[in-house]
């Protein structure tokens, strides 16, 4: 470790590092704005100047740019000099001249990096006289606010969008002082990542367009640490309410998860949350069919009544929390307990916990991933799958120009220079997909095949592996690749609903860890909490089918919409009047529409829980605000339920740690659930960790435009966080960090304030828990798998997931529905043209006895005889992975008109948050 | 004085062409390398020769080309060799000279400069508004690759190079050679930030050689008549001749081929033929417009890089701008700036809106808006922009050298622009 | 063939045969397509005059490169139009040795001949005026060029005899 002088104090650095992270490290406030930890040094802003000394008896020193200077021993710098500070001003009051005087009415004013940077480098009196340059703003789709003007040209969106996230359609225009970012024409931004822009952004060019339709300050933003539940991922989120509803969701920092990143789905995936389709009231079915609103302790009443020595069955769901999932199994047993996974899921989810258990590979985290040399992906299309590990892939293929880098002596955060040196070389990345994929463009070579094949080739890669070289070549190649490489990675999942596929990545996996190298292996599964409800599932728990088969007298169906699940008749089966169905859940849906009895659920932003992902990492998430009217979080509700029913164990638990610890005790799996989150005991120095940032404002009057009563601010019982400004938010157990922010800097770059080191954990560890461990007895099976038979004339469906469209619960979004668009089947190019039609035609699409007219996306890339369907529609909810299909030009098949919100254009709503005008 | 660069070109400024240039004792250099001289062997005589870069920086050329890490050294693939002909230093028109009327001269320079280094692909990046510049070297391109001067096995040495002509579509910036590696790639010609230097990971991340064209005419009388000969050319401590040029009110504004060291008056009295009548001298540019002003007391300086530095202004591309007593120097100064302002990249701050500031305080003082607080924000501004390293490259520190010596020299210049409310000039 | 015929809109790609010919000579040397990014940029505006947005986005695609990309080089490039020019482009040397020489005085006679100011085209279409760095012709300063010819040593009268032809007026 090299020891530098900094104003004569003595540091001791990391090796390899940059001037400007030693400072950042040693606690120093030296502005920046084009560096960022995630994307290493340009040297374009200026912004981070500090004098280095030749030696001891220099005095003058010249000006050096703190992250494109590596640290060197003994090396002696100055922050504080004049000659630094003065170059500092500078740099902002030339990056001034031009940035319009608009604070108030940003929405980045408050959070905003140039504004903590004007601050802190002193700058206040303007000499500039003349004009300012503006721009032309464009419409970037329904996500992102582009607002040019404000621009300081520090050019981290084009390189987070371009080199960082891979996208195509954003960059840098023109030249000197005109320079523009923006898109070549207008539209809507393409990348699955583009909400990050409103965080990389230094101030306000790209901005988030839903907040700002509903506009609240940050500091007026109360704030819970949280955990998405738009996949198996498990990127930590810090969601922002305000007036009762959810404004924003940023990203939280996780060292080993998602890093600084988010995908557009866990971005802007939660407006649901505010739907108006919210259930408020438990609801009891009327024989007319309509509901009678009823009070939450007349309705658990009713429920326990009907409950009481009536066999009573539990369906649970992969995106409600363990706690709640347990609560059920406990309360109705487990043998009468399901998982609420459909009938092809559930004996994929049970082999993924098998092999997450009994492998011998690594089990990688996404930081792991990063550090990838070599990638086989079998059958996933990740971007739509697993979104975040995608940008991880991206980041992983840049390795072979690290190692290019580390041979010149180059180090990585040089960023230009080692994208220069590298050009196109990557470390190989081979996809191996029925259709062309999201990461198409990065990889090193993409096969196209039908699912079968897909694991048929995969066999052929683990013979290869074994030494017995098959007559595929290209099989032989791609051994070849893993076995060369120091730290391969397999990626499958469940997203071609397929065994065969899965089986084989897992055993190429296995067979390369008996290689000195070892192998890690990242499963994708279906949703957030799938793992999670998969572990408590055992072999007595039924299956839907099962369930349909022998229907319960009572059924308790947790946060899931069976319809997604079960073919029509199953449905109507379960649901049939011999059964009593008491559904619990956010939105209105089938389900719920076909239930005797409705309860309202919180939404993961109104509740507590836990939620294992696709590497076993158990995550908790806090409510950021008190349920409206009579909702309650599901294990609540189940709890109550327990208590009426005077069920032996549950009874006598009335807290949410209590859950954890029973859960926890109840098998092994969950031993580790309790260290997920500190319980509701912690105090940091003496106080609860406060939701509300020191600047909240109006917190006893901002709802006095609806009622002048001042309300009694919400205690919580259940967790250490406070619905209240009081507390320290400072250097606590990550897993309890709610927003950042830290004196002098507002914006979200405070976060190198909890950080323990420039791009390391937080201060207070990485949040969250490992559960599995495995027992590395090798996870292989026979795979025995049924070959789908062709016939002439038919196609096999694929399905294809979008991370705009195939999630349930995000599409309830207005804007996220916007992305997704309507349902639709993918065709290659040869087909289209066979068929006569173009992109943006329908077909009708018939398979399995149902009959579906959707429209044309042709794609470059298809596996022979296959066809893709959009997952997720409701045009599509009937189409089956595997099925056989016909296609037939719909004749009827009106094109869709472009959908332009007109708000978007020329003249936006006026802004005006609820509560008057008083509080915008 | 013997003529070594411009012996080929005429009054008429006629182009030479393959036959005449070798009639004229061309490509005998490439022939002696070809016939038996090693790449170490020439890379020995060009760092012995003293020959520093004629494009403005004046780096010596051997070392440049010592840090070529050689084949054992590098990973295996191409290395290039990139002739700057992107001449756009306001004031300097001394390279089209060269290549509209002796491109042969060049092209041996390049393949020489290419063999030495190991280069088996080569580039011309000349300006797009070069057009006769263009057509003359694209002809004798056509003429070395139809003589097996250019191509596979170039006069059966086994040594093959390709040449290809780039014409730029126009930045100032081009002339920076990792921008002009930037602009060779198809990309914007922001500069790249160095270390790592062109020399180990340039274009497309292989080892590159950027040459302006002076330079690389010089190499073949060099390799073909030895260091030393080369050595005896200049008349005070640098080697070699070096195209001066004079612009602006003198009677006979031209270019032309002088030893090294040739002073400062006498490449003005003499060969610019002196002052035009009833105007006076009062200060220049002696290399380009990014170079700092000297004036009258500096007119019997020898025109060799140490002695340039010393005076506190720099060689650059030799070829002088004159300001006269009747030409403002506030508006000249502004007229530089607003050049460099436009053809700044945009990449860095100070760069991209510093210089539109100062353009903005000097448009001010020039049309009698100066206020006295603009000379110290001026200052401020030299201070702040015109360091090295300070900015990503050295548009910006070189866009200020004009300005500082300008407000050294001529300093009662803009005091009267302020007390007088207007310029005095008009 | 005008220049509007050449714009086929139906077979996916809007450039020419020929075009693409002499892009496609251009990709022989440049390892990666988007090499070849700003002789592409050349060669079509040399057809055509000028590089519209559907020209661009054919280059981009026949070079593998995103719109955004070519834009971000098209825009940075002084002698890239983006927008329709005249016949001929008068590119007029403001730099230094030319402003010394009274270029201001010459470009005003120009704007006032032919009715247009930096960035305008005449009405006729015959000419747009750019302003250009140094042209390295200082030694016979003031300089421009004029379509592809090099005119020096320019004076009042010289401006008369070039351009009292062309019809007066800017035209968008």
């Amino acid at each position: 470790m090299p020891t530098i002088f900094i104003d004569g104090q003595e540091l001791q650095v990391n090796d390899g590092e940059n001037i400007l992270e030693a400072c950042l490290n040693a606690g120093l406030d030296l502005p920046y704005f084009c560096w960022h930890p995630a994307m290493g040094s340009i040297g374009s802003c200026r912004q981070c100047a500090l004098v280095q000394y030749q030696n001891e008896d220099d005095t003058r020193g010249r000006i050096i740019m703190g992250c494109m200077t590596p640290v060197t021993e003994g090396a002696r710098f100055s922050l504080k000099a004049e000659n630094a500070t003065e170059f500092r001003e500078a740099v902002v009051e030339s990056l001034m001249l031009n940035h319009p005087h608009d604070c108030p009415v940003c929405a980045e004013g408050g959070e905003c990096h140039l504004q903590d940077m004007t601050v802190m480098v002193g700058h206040r009196d303007r000499r500039y006289s003349g004009k300012k340059n503006t721009h032309r703003n464009q419409y970037l789709g329904p996500l992102i606010h582009h607002e040019m003007n404000r621009c300081i040209t520090c050019y981290r969106c084009e390189r987070y969008y371009k080199d960082y996230a891979g996208g195509t359609d954003l960059g840098a225009q023109a030249s000197h002082d005109h320079l523009y970012f923006g898109r070549h024409e207008e539209g809507v931004l393409e990348s699955e990542f583009s909400g990050n822009l409103v965080e990389v952004c230094p101030t306000g060019v790209f901005t988030d367009k839903p907040f700002l339709k509903q506009y609240s300050r940050k500091w007026d933003l109360q704030s819970a640490p949280s955990i998405c539940n738009g996949c198996a991922v498990g990127c930590n989120i810090a969601p922002g309410e305000r007036y009762g509803k959810l404004k924003r969701v940023h990203n939280r920092y996780n060292h080993e998860v998602n890093g600084y990143f988010l995908c557009d789905r866990g971005r802007f995936g939660s407006g649901y949350v505010n739907s108006d389709a919210r259930l408020d009231y438990a609801g009891i079915k009327q024989a007319d069919g309509s509901y009678m609103a009823v009070h939450q302790q007349q309705a658990l009443e009713t429920a326990a009544s009907w409950m009481q020595g009536k066999k009573v069955a539990g369906i649970g769901s992969p995106r409600a929390s363990v706690e709640a999932n347990y609560l059920l199994r406990e309360l109705v047993g487990a043998e009468h307990f399901a998982a609420g996974f459909s009938e092809a899921e559930a004996p994929l989810m049970a082999s993924v916990r098998r092999i997450l258990q009994t492998t011998q590979a690594m089990i990688p985290s996404i930081k792991q991933i990063e550090a990838a040399d070599a990638v086989l992906v079998l059958g996933e299309d990740i971007t739509h799958t697993a979104p975040r590990v995608a940008l991880a892939l991206r980041q992983s293929v840049r390795n072979k120009s690290f190692e290019l880098a580390e041979q010149m002596g180059l180090p990585q955060w040089q960023d230009a220079a080692v994208r220069n040196l590298a050009q196109d070389q990557r470390s190989p990345l081979i996809i191996v997909s029925a259709m062309e994929t999201r990461l198409d463009d990065i990889a090193s070579q993409c096969i196209s095949l039908a699912p079968d094949q897909i694991a048929e080739f995969a066999v052929s890669i683990v013979e290869a592996l074994a030494g017995e070289p098959s007559s595929n070549k290209q099989a032989n190649q791609i051994a070849e690749i893993l076995q060369s490489a120091k730290n391969p990675l397999i990626i499958s999942g469940t997203s071609m609903v397929h065994w065969g596929i899965v089986n084989a990545a897992v055993a190429i996996a296995e067979s390369l860890c008996t290689e000195p190298s070892g192998c890690m292996l990242s499963l994708c599964i279906p949703e957030a909490n799938s793992l999670g409800v998969a572990l408590l599932a055992d072999k007595s728990s039924p299956s839907l089918p099962d369930l349909v088969n022998s229907p319960p007298e009572v059924l308790l169906v947790v946060e899931n919409d069976l319809q997604r699940r079960l073919n029509p008749q199953q449905m109507e089966q379960l649901m049939s009047a011999g059964t009593l169905v008491i559904s619990m859940d956010m939105l209105e849906n089938a389900t719920l529409g076909a239930s005797d009895m409705v309860l309202p659920a919180a939404s993961y932003a109104e509740s507590q829980g836990s939620l294992v992902n696709m590497e076993g990492r158990a995550q908790r998430y806090f409510p950021v605000f008190e349920p409206a009217a009579e909702r309650l979080p599901s294990w609540q509700w189940l709890l109550k339920l327990a208590a009426l029913t005077n069920h032996k164990s549950l009874s006598k638990i009335e807290h949410f740690d209590q859950v954890v610890a029973a859960c926890a005790k109840s098998q092994a799996e969950f031993t580790n659930l309790v260290d997920a989150a500190p319980d509701q005991s912690f105090r940091d120095r003496g106080l609860k960790i406060p939701r509300q940032t020191h600047r909240y404002s109006g917190r006893t009057a901002m709802n006095a435009g609806v009622n002048v009563h001042e309300p009694q601010q919400p205690h919580d019982h259940e967790s250490p966080l406070a619905f209240s400004m009081e507390g320290l938010n400072r250097d606590q157990p990550a897993a309890l960090t709610p927003y950042v922010w830290s004196p002098g800097w507002n914006s979200n770059q405070s976060l190198q304030k909890f950080q323990a080191e420039v791009d390391g954990p937080l201060k207070g560890g990485t949040a969250g828990v490992k559960l599995l461990q495995s027992s590395a007895s090798g996870a292989t099976q026979k795979a025995s798998c049924e070959a789908v038979e062709m016939q002439a004339h038919h196609w096999q469906l694929v399905p294809v997931h979008q991370v705009h469209g195939s999630d349930e619960l995000s599409v309830n979004t207005d804007e996220i529905a916007e992305m997704a668009g309507m349902g639709f089947v993918s065709l290659g190019a040869a087909v289209a043209h066979k068929l006569g039609v173009s992109e943006g035609d329908g077909v009708v699409l018939a398979s399995g006895g149902t009959e579906v007219s959707l429209e044309v996306r042709i794609l470059q890339r298809v596996a022979k005889n296959c066809i893709g369907f959009g997952l997720g529609y409701a045009e599509t909810l009937y189409l089956r992975a595997g099925s056989l299909a016909t296609l037939a030009v719909d004749a009827q098949w009106q094109r869709p008109q472009p959908q332009l919100i007109a708000s978007d254009k020329a003249t936006p709503d006026p802004i005006v948050a609820e509560g008057g005008s008083a509080h915008v | 004085m013997e003529k070594v660069l411009t012996r080929n070109i005429g009054v008429d400024q006629k182009p030479t062409d393959l036959k005449a240039y070798e009639a004229n004792g061309g490509y005998q250099g490439l022939r002696k390398v070809m016939a038996g001289m090693s790449p170490q062997d020439c890379q020995a005589v060009i760092s012995d020769s003293n020959l520093r870069g004629r494009g403005g920086a004046g780096f010596p050329t051997g070392m440049k080309w010592s840090f070529v890490p050689s084949d054992d050294k590098c990973t295996p693939g191409h290395k290039y060799l990139v002739c700057n002909a992107d001449e756009m230093e306001p004031g300097t028109f001394k390279d089209r000279l060269l290549m509209e009327c002796d491109p042969h001269q060049l092209i041996e320079g390049m393949i020489l400069s290419a063999y030495t280094i190991g280069a088996d692909i080569s580039y011309i990046f000349i300006r797009g508004e070069y057009l006769l510049a263009i057509q003359r070297l694209r002809d004798a391109l056509k003429e070395c690759y139809a003589s097996g001067l250019l191509g596979d096995n170039i006069l059966g040495s086994g040594y093959s190079l390709n040449m290809y002509l780039h014409p730029s579509a126009g930045r100032y910036i081009c002339g920076e050679e990792t921008a002009l590696i930037n602009a060779l790639e198809g990309k914007r010609a922001n500069p790249r930030a160095k270390p790592p230097f062109p020399q180990v990971s340039g274009l497309w991340g292989r080892p590159t050689i950027v040459n302006n064209v002076e330079t690389l005419c010089n190499i073949p009388h060099i390799i073909d008549r030895g260091a030393d000969w080369f050595k005896t050319l200049g008349l005070g401590e640098d080697a070699g001749t070096k195209l001066f040029g004079v612009s602006g009110r003198v009677k006979n504004p031209g270019c032309w081929e002088l030893p090294m060291g040739t002073p400062i008056r006498e490449i003005i009295e003499q060969h610019a033929g002196g002052m035009r009548d009833g105007y006076q001298l009062k200060g220049f540019l002696p290399g380009g417009g990014s170079t700092d002003f000297l004036t009258t007391e500096h007119l019997d300086l020898a025109m060799d890089y140490n002695v340039i530095g010393a005076a506190g202004s720099r060689m650059g591309t030799g070829t002088m701008i004159i300001l006269d007593d009747r030409t403002c120097p506030v508006g000249m100064v502004l007229n530089l700036i607003r050049f460099f302002a436009h053809e700044s990249c945009g990449f860095c701050t100070p760069c991209r809106d510093g210089l539109p500031w100062s353009r903005q305080v000097l448009q001010d003082l020039e049309e009698g808006r100066g206020q006295p607080e603009d000379l110290e924000t001026l200052s401020y501004q030299i201070k702040y922009i015109g360091a090295i390293g300070n900015t990503h490259c050295a548009l910006a520190p070189g866009a200020m050298e004009p300005l500082q010596s300008a407000l050294k020299y001529f300093y009662d210049d803009f005091k009267q622009h302020i007390s007088s409310g207007r310029c005095p000039y008009h | 063939m005008s220049k509007s015929e050449m714009i086929q809109t139906d077979i996916g790609s809007v450039l020419t045969a020929e075009e693409i010919a002499e892009i496609d000579a251009e990709l022989a040397h440049v390892p990666y397509k988007s090499g070849a990014a700003i002789d592409a940029l050349k060669i079509v505006q040399a057809n055509r005059g000028w590089v519209s947005d559907q020209c661009l986005q054919g280059i981009a695609r026949h070079l593998d490169m995103s719109a955004e990309e070519l834009e971000g080089v098209a825009t940075f490039y002084n002698l890239i139009y983006r927008r329709p020019v005249g016949e001929k482009v008068i590119l007029f040397c403001d730099s230094v040795s030319c402003w010394i020489n009274g270029c201001d005085d010459i470009k005003d006679k120009i704007s006032q001949t032919l009715g247009i100011d930096y960035g305008e085209t005449t009405s006729d279409n015959s000419y747009t005026l750019l302003p250009v760095p140094c042209l390295g012709a200082c030694d016979r300063a003031p300089v421009m060029m004029v379509g592809d010819d090099l005119v020096t040593h320019i004076d009042h009268e010289m401006v008369q005899q070039l351009f009292a032809s062309a019809e007066q007026g800017s035209a968008e």
